[in-house]
């Protein structure tokens, strides 16, 4: 009996590469539980009457009971009750910020380690195999009759619509997917790196989608090659937007053009969906500096930066113009980075790119910046030293300084309402848009945010619209 | 979409093909102006190329290409009946066309597919197209026959005088504008030099000039900026913001640089497929 054991105040760890291993190869950093780790993690869990957890997370898995089948050891029955609610549990047992959700809600986290739900999660995605995808996605052996007199369009092929997909498939829906680019994914393919969520992963979740009868399209843009009313003309009884916020920001300071300065969209695009860190096995080519400036403090920049070190460079900074305790990415992913060898430039805030007479970059101008009152995210807002400036040496600059709404889609859909931000202005209950039976969910909605928040919105308006489609359960 | 190729044609061998490939949804979008993005095979980058053509009724778009990089030289060993990985557009913002009155169309090189395109979508307007082309010398001339099909004017330029003018499209070009006051715009398609070289010719006499740009494009639907450009000293991609921009505000020494920073990575891919092929 779990409780006669003494009580272990803190969480199982988890293995993972050496850092002065990984930051050589493009190979998963974290390797994983074992069976007995994930057992004996699971087993930390004291099943709460109430459980906190599960009102921590977005898409509202039932923790408690997926836990407390693995503590059991049936991996299948954790497994069926995470893909009651979660289309994508492999990818979020990986890239979740736990923290600040399930993990961040766990009682035991009150006064010891709370129970590290996205590993146990992660290994119950990892391990359960099945040569059902009715399996696969609905968790039970028999799914429901196709409602083939209903079909479904998502645009964008990111975490939301995968989520709306596999909710609707699960109910025998007919989804088709269209993708812009050329592998399916969104953000998890061109995204986060390898090292972070293996494609593998990705593909398997995806694969599992297309066997239960969920067509992907890839290369077709939303706004160009097929608009919102087509779609419509062709007879969808309803459409997903899920298309991200895919605009990279620039600062607009001098020196931003030069050779050698990248958004972090580009820089990752490559990377990853171009898988440019084999060039030349692989046909496009990546730069390859020797010292790389990263501007910004979120996951996105400890993905670069870490990406960069994996690319052979020798220096890699981090420049940000608040502290380390205001970097909005993950502890985690900042701590990892840390070990690799990335470096930190806190308080400064670029305000030049300079260049070589080849229009190389050479070096940023980085004003020094200290911490003055809070502003209204309750953050202290950086102000500038005045007159304090100093100089880094890099060839290469990769801006992480956040992404808005790709203007593509919205454009050539007229009717279709925005908010000021320029976002969609969906409803929040229930997704749907200013356009009838048109739904919008993810970073579209509410500007970048993380695979888990998109995830929830999918899995609202994939809800309303099986209601409003009288879908048959 | 199927991507199969149904025709392809020599136009300079080994050096320009043209390619028809089976495309129906793109066919039936594409605009003069747009282009698409492709990827060979499934180790392959993503290479812009313009639409040179497109028959919707068919399901076809036309491409043509210049063999140039190790991208180009593989698209040049596929045959007829075979399939291109991924086709995806139509991209970018159509040529803007209306009823204008005079319109000059300057082609160079493989640039003069593309202007044909447009030089089209001008006359199906009603506009009066004058078609100006130029090339090395006479063999390396594209799209003559289709020009002078609908073209009341077509104008040449070689290099070494083997076919109309001897020396440049620009030389041709002044003289056009020299003695006609009414042209209302002039549209260039080519090499940067040779576009750059159009807009400085074109802007004493004050015509509005527009320059298709061909920057470095990673997606082509406007979430990475690799084709970013400034433009009158704004940013601008050219893939969702263009390609089209006014010549007159464009930084064309800017464009020529960014243009040039995968050389090193460029020659090696090159060369390996060299060696790969037995060359």
């Amino acid at each position: 009996m779990a409780s006669k054991k003494k009580f272990n105040p803190v969480r199982t760890p988890m293995p993972e590469q050496p850092a002065d291993v990984r930051n050589k190869n493009f190979k998963e950093v974290a390797l994983g539980y074992t069976r007995e780790q994930a057992i004996e993690e699971a087993n930390r869990c004291i099943q709460c009457k109430v459980p906190l957890c599960q009102k921590g997370c977005p898409v509202e898995i039932d923790i408690k009971s997926f836990v407390g089948h693995m503590a059991a050891g049936d991996v299948p029955s954790a497994y069926r009750v995470l893909k009651e609610t979660n289309a994508l549990p492999a990818v979020c047992g990986r890239v979740c910020p736990q923290e600040s959700q399930c993990e961040g809600s766990c009682i035991l986290g009150k006064k010891h380690e709370p129970v590290a739900i996205g590993r146990i999660e992660r290994y119950v995605a990892d391990t359960f195999d099945s040569d059902s995808a009715c399996e696969m996605i609905t968790g039970h052996t028999a799914c429901s009759l196709p409602n083939d007199q209903v079909k479904v369009a998502c645009i964008g092929s990111g975490p939301s619509s995968l989520t709306v997909a596999g909710y609707l498939a699960a109910r025998g829906v007919p989804v088709t997917v269209y993708e812009a680019l050329h592998e399916i994914g969104g953000v998890l393919v061109y995204g986060i790196p390898e090292f972070r969520l293996p494609k593998a992963v990705v593909a398997r979740e995806v694969g599992a989608l297309w066997a239960k009868g969920v067509t992907f399209l890839p290369n077709w843009v939303g706004g160009k090659t097929i608009t919102i009313q087509d779609l419509i003309d062709d007879g969808f009884d309803a459409v997903f937007i899920g298309v991200g916020a895919g605009l990279p920001w620039f600062l607009n300071i001098p020196g931003e053009n030069l050779v050698g300065v990248y958004s972090s969209n580009e820089y990752l695009t490559r990377i990853n969906l171009g898988r440019a860190y084999d060039f030349p096995n692989y046909d496009t080519p990546a730069p390859r500096p020797r010292n790389v400036a990263v501007v910004g403090g979120g996951n996105v920049a400890m993905d670069a930066a870490r990406t960069a070190l994996r690319l052979g460079a020798e220096n890699v900074y981090i420049t940000y113009r608040r502290t380390q305790d205001e970097m909005p990415a993950r502890l985690e992913e900042l701590h990892h980075a840390i070990e690799e060898g990335v470096q930190l430039e806190l308080l400064t805030s670029p305000i030049a790119i300079n260049g070589d007479e080849n229009s190389h970059v050479k070096s940023m101008t980085l004003q020094v910046m200290e911490l003055g009152e809070p502003d209204d995210s309750g953050r202290r807002r950086p102000v500038a030293v005045e007159g304090k400036t100093k100089e880094l040496e890099v060839d290469m600059v990769i801006l992480a300084v956040g992404t808005g709404a790709n203007p593509v889609l919205l454009e050539a859909t007229p009717g279709l309402k925005l908010s000021e931000r320029g976002y969609i202005d969906a409803n929040p209950e229930t997704g749907e848009t200013s356009i009838p039976n048109v739904f919008a969910g993810g970073d579209i909605v509410g500007g970048s945010a993380t695979v888990i928040s998109a995830m929830g919105a999918g899995r609202k308006a994939a809800k309303t619209i099986a209601e409003r489609l009288k879908v048959e359960l | 979409m199927s991507n199969k190729i149904l025709q392809k044609k020599a136009l300079i061998p080994g050096q320009t093909s043209l390619l028809v490939i089976e495309a129906p949804q793109i066919a039936k979008k594409a605009k003069p102006g747009n282009f698409v993005i492709l990827r060979i095979h499934d180790k392959g980058e993503r290479v812009p190329l313009t639409i040179a053509d497109t028959d919707p009724e068919a399901g076809t778009i036309t491409i043509v290409y210049l063999v140039v990089g190790k991208s180009s030289a593989l698209l040049e060993t596929l045959k007829e009946g075979e399939i291109i990985l991924d086709v995806c557009g139509p991209l970018g913002k159509p040529t803007h066309i209306e009823k204008c009155g005079t319109v000059i169309c300057v082609g160079g090189g493989t640039g003069i597919a593309a202007m044909h395109h447009i030089a089209k979508g001008h006359h199906k307007a009603g506009n009066h197209v004058v078609a100006i082309v130029g090339a090395r010398s006479k063999d390396l001339l594209l799209f003559c026959d289709e020009l002078g099909g609908f073209c009341p004017e077509l104008l040449i330029a070689t290099d070494d005088g083997s076919s109309g003018h001897k020396g440049f499209v620009t030389d041709v070009l002044r003289e056009r504008l020299e003695k006609d006051k009414d042209v209302t715009e002039v549209v260039a398609i080519g090499p940067v030099p040779m576009m750059e070289a159009v807009a400085n010719v074109t802007k004493p006499f004050g015509v509005r000039t527009v320059v298709s740009l061909n920057s470095i494009m990673v997606d082509g639907v406007g979430m990475c900026g690799a084709c970013r450009c400034n433009v009158g000293g704004e940013t601008r991609f050219a893939c969702v913001d263009g390609p089209e921009f006014d010549g007159h505000k464009v930084d064309f020494n800017e464009l020529r640089m960014r243009l040039a920073q995968y050389k090193n990575q460029e020659n090696e891919s090159m060369d390996l497929f060299r060696r790969e092929h037995g060359e």
